[in-house]
């Protein structure tokens, strides 16, 4: 029992890891240029598609992702400069519009390129074993290469936003947007990169999951929702609010799954409690927001204070 | 694509807006009219060209009309984006289904439940969405959506992703009316005909000219002592149960219900119906949906990555004109302001 | 006249660090006209701001009517009646001039769920604000787009809107502020056919149109009141002269 929780924890931690690496871009794109993107999960899904393409090319999970990194780098630069540029100074539903667009757009690409049918990738040799991390708890050793290449990361960013002019920057544009193009500061550039950076991050994810997940048109969709959720949750443009909110509903999302209908068996009859437990896990991470912004409307680390 | 939005058309809603002696242009007036005209004529159509499917894609395209004349409520006229508004077709279509399936035909009972039932959602994600503005509220309808959409595909008992089939349509006072495909079309001419004019009043009481006043400058509207909020949920709310109507007619008419009725996707796509016809104008939303429908058709037809084609006409639209595709549906409707 | 309506105390609002109004006292008597002025940067329009409920005060009270009405909204110190205008004209483009003003008549006249009636006819609620738009002058732009309105005529629209709440003090930010000699002198003649049926406070560079208006004046620098007095006596204080007018006088 005790070996099975720490076990979906741990799941629910690789699940949150993911959600941040594109829930990271996504909330500055949120924060800083105050655009609604809906298209970021679909960078998600071309990270995967990219990978199982080059990895199936070159016959090695490694290169296929090293590869894949730059060109959905690549294709999120090409996205700002083509398309989102535009869209800065547009009212917000002109920007939902023209991102709704997009994922049609891109969706649609995917299905003519790779077909409807989803692909797998083969996982890596090298991490198809698992660990024995205590006692007889065993974890495959890839969700923890997940886990640690997350972090990572989650560390390299947190030591950008914090440590460098360019996160000194993002950090002010959150909160200041004008004062930071007042100082003379290359705003387009700024946000060309902000944007490859999230694109990047958000293939690197999909990129990621493609050997455990399989990699199908509808996945960007999926997580660009929860992405939405984790975003609310930890406040928009708040880097570190995302990581908090991500791993938050990683792990109430796997354990609701996996233990709720547990947890019910105590209140009702099996039956009853493996229905009811099927019907509410899935809804638990909104009902955690709805919480959140009751309490606080405006997340749990708000960026920007004063004028809100 | 939106030559097909009848630049004839001609503002509607400014007789809203104008001073009340101030008398629209008689195009303005007529075009209701027109419209409703002739969207009674099409069974004449179906009939001549025997072709009965023409009164099934005119039934769908009436009853999307319905939807988005209800979005169209909260977005057009109180600037609130929602992106989750399909759910509340998926809330109507459900109290027709899971009603059905206890052996409760009667469709005035169905849509009693359906109207509670997406009333009370609409009140309590409303009352958490409308604390919030701008890009936060639109991504939290979204999750609400979603939310609701999860809900449906984990139900198993009435289906889940499977969606469940319904034996026949609903019933009124016992007898099987809706069953004949015409009778099923005037009567939803008649429901959004009524939606239509219920709109018009709702815009123009003072409930509507508040919940316009704050679209166009909150600060204001508080500066003159109206507290927003009360009436942007009022409006939600409103909005919720209209498109829930919608569902228990478009359950009826395809005598089946499933999850798929309230993915995000049709909610974005209900957004782009209300502004292909005219976001904040009483027929646009009319006009937007029956285009869209009739576009899904052809480019259906033409081949199935046709979502391709109405992405790239989104985005370009929206690039292509300076004032995004607002501003484009009102230079097609002649330059009128409203 | 010697009914204080609006009486504030220790009135303050950071910034951060910056203290934007800082222990600010007022007394403004019913019925006068009482006019802040004071550099730019003095931290007037927070006043206002904090005074009209738009901002939420740090410290410090505000008595209106000798009620605390420190804790209220905005709504809720209109319906007392007290009403504001903006700086930057803010009013509701796309509505008729009427309508305008109608909104504000409705917004005190019973529940506005209402959903049935058009409230474009509501002939009690159109009187009323015509005879609010008579008052400012307005009578015969009714029937036009507000947007359409020249800047003074939207200033003047402004007055009419804050005038139709029902108010019984005026807050009015600048309401000179980027009108013509014309236009301006329109205005000044509108707010002192105010004077003893409102209470006006007043923020305004236009230093003419203060002196010749004031019954009061009140200086603001660097959030605090440095004198206040009757104008004259304002006019004539070395604080004032050294930190206000004199910089008037070598410009």
């Amino acid at each position: 029992m005790l070996n099975l929780f720490l076990l979906q924890s741990l799941n629910g931690i690789q699940f949150g890891i993911l959600l941040f690496l594109v829930a990271a871009g996504l909330t500055l794109i949120f924060g800083v240029m105050d655009l609604i993107n809906l298209a970021h999960g679909v960078l998600y899904m071309i990270g995967a598609y990219l990978t199982a393409a080059f990895a199936a090319m070159t016959g090695s999970f490694a290169y296929g992702i090293l590869i894949a990194l730059p060109a959905t780098l690549a294709i999120g630069i090409a996205l700002e400069v083509l398309v989102f540029r535009r869209l800065y100074d547009r009212s917000h539903l002109d920007q939902v519009l023209a991102t709704f667009g997009l994922i049609l757009i891109l969706n649609e690409t995917v299905k003519i390129i790779w077909g409807s049918a989803p692909l797998s990738v083969p996982m890596p040799e090298a991490f198809s074993g698992s660990i024995q991390l205590m006692g007889n708890l065993r974890y495959p050793t890839f969700r923890i290469l997940i886990i640690a290449a997350g972090l990572a990361t989650a560390l390299g960013l947190y030591f950008m936003v914090n440590h460098t002019r360019l996160g000194m920057l993002l950090r002010a544009g959150a909160t200041h947007g004008a004062m930071v193009s007042a100082l003379g500061v290359n705003i387009r550039r700024l946000f060309m990169i902000v944007f490859g950076l999230g694109a990047m991050l958000a293939g690197f994810a999909g990129g990621m999951v493609a050997p455990i997940l399989s990699v199908d048109p509808g996945m960007g969709d999926s997580i660009l929702i929860l992405t939405f959720v984790v975003i609310v949750i930890g406040g928009v443009g708040s880097v570190r609010g995302a990581f908090v909110a991500a791993i938050l509903v990683g792990l109430v999302d796997t354990l609701g799954r996996s233990f709720g209908p547990m947890l019910l068996r105590n209140l009702l009859d099996p039956a009853a409690a493996a229905q009811m437990g099927r019907t509410l896990a899935p809804m638990l991470v909104y009902i955690l927001m709805a919480a959140v912004l009751y309490l606080r409307p405006t997340g749990l680390f708000p960026m920007g204070g004063g004028t809100r | 694509m939106s030559e097909a939005a009848t630049p004839s058309l001609g503002p509607v809603s400014s007789s809203v807006i104008d001073a009340p002696h101030v008398r629209p242009p008689l195009l303005a007036q007529s075009a209701p009219w027109l419209i409703f005209g002739l969207f009674a004529a099409v069974p004449l159509l179906a009939l001549a060209t025997g072709d009965s499917f023409i009164l099934v894609v005119a039934t769908r395209m009436l009853i999307f009309a319905l939807a988005a004349l209800s979005l169209n409520l909260i977005m057009g006229y109180g600037a609130l984006v929602s992106f989750g508004h399909a759910a509340y077709i998926g809330i109507g279509a459900y109290a027709v289904g899971i009603l059905s399936s206890y052996g409760i035909n009667d469709l005035l009972l169905q849509i009693a439940a359906a109207l509670a039932a997406s009333g009370l959602f609409a009140l309590v994600t409303g009352y958490l969405s409308l604390r919030t503005s701008g890009v936060y509220f639109i991504m939290i309808t979204l999750a609400f959506g979603q939310m609701a959409f999860f809900f449906m595909v984990s139900l198993s008992a009435f289906g889940g992703d499977d969606g469940i089939s319904l034996s026949g349509r609903s019933t009124l006072f016992g007898a099987d009316l809706l069953r004949s495909n015409l009778v099923l079309f005037y009567g939803v001419l008649g429901v959004l005909a009524a939606a239509f004019l219920l709109m018009r009043m709702l815009v123009a009481s003072r409930f509507g000219r508040v919940l316009r006043g704050t679209r166009d400058n909150p600060t204001r509207m508080r500066a003159i002592g109206f507290s927003p909020f009360s009436f942007q949920l009022t409006a939600y709310v409103i909005a919720g149960m209209i498109a829930a109507l919608a569902g228990v007619l478009l359950a009826n008419q395809v005598q089946f219900v499933s999850p798929a009725y309230m993915t995000w996707a049709r909610s974005g796509e209900l957004i782009v119906m209300v502004v292909l016809g005219g976001m904040g104008t009483l027929l646009g939303p009319i006009i937007g949906a029956t285009v869209f429908i009739l576009l899904e058709d052809v480019l259906a037809h033409f081949s199935e990555h046709w979502k391709l084609g109405l992405g790239l006409i989104l985005v370009l639209v929206v690039l292509g004109s300076r004032d995004g595709m607002s501003g484009l549906a009102r230079r097609l409707r002649g330059g009128s302001d409203v | 006249m010697s009914d204080v309506l609006l009486k504030v105390e220790g009135l303050r609002k950071n910034f951060g660090a910056l203290k934007v109004t800082d222990n600010v006292d007022l007394a403004v008597e019913a019925g006068e006209i009482h006019a802040l002025i004071g550099p730019n940067g003095a931290g007037k329009t927070t006043l206002i701001h904090q005074l009209s409920g738009n901002l939420k005060s740090d410290f410090g009270k505000i008595f209106f009517d000798g009620r605390d009405i420190s804790p209220l909204s905005m709504q809720n110190r209109v319906h007392l009646g007290l009403a504001r205008s903006f700086q930057i004209t803010s009013i509701l483009d796309g509505f008729s001039v009427l309508e305008n003003v109608a909104m504000a008549v409705q917004a005190r006249s019973g529940s506005s769920f209402r959903f049935f009636r058009n409230a474009s006819r509501e002939d009690d609620i159109n009187a009323q604000a015509s005879a609010a738009l008579a008052r400012v002058q307005l009578a015969d732009r009714a029937h036009r787009r507000a947007g359409s309105l020249s800047h003074g005529e939207k200033r003047q629209l402004e007055i009419a809107i804050a005038l139709a709440t029902g108010a019984r003090l005026l807050l009015l930010d600048e309401p000179l502020a980027g009108t013509g000699h014309e236009e301006s002198a329109v205005l000044v003649d509108l707010m002192r056919s105010l004077r003893g049926s409102h209470t006006l406070v007043l923020i305004e560079h236009d230093m003419d149109a203060v002196f010749s208006l004031a019954d009061h004046v009140s200086v603001l620098v660097y959030g605090r009141v440095i004198a206040s007095g009757e104008p004259a006596a304002v006019r004539a204080h070395p604080d004032v002269r050294a930190a206000y007018l004199g910089e008037e006088e070598i410009a």
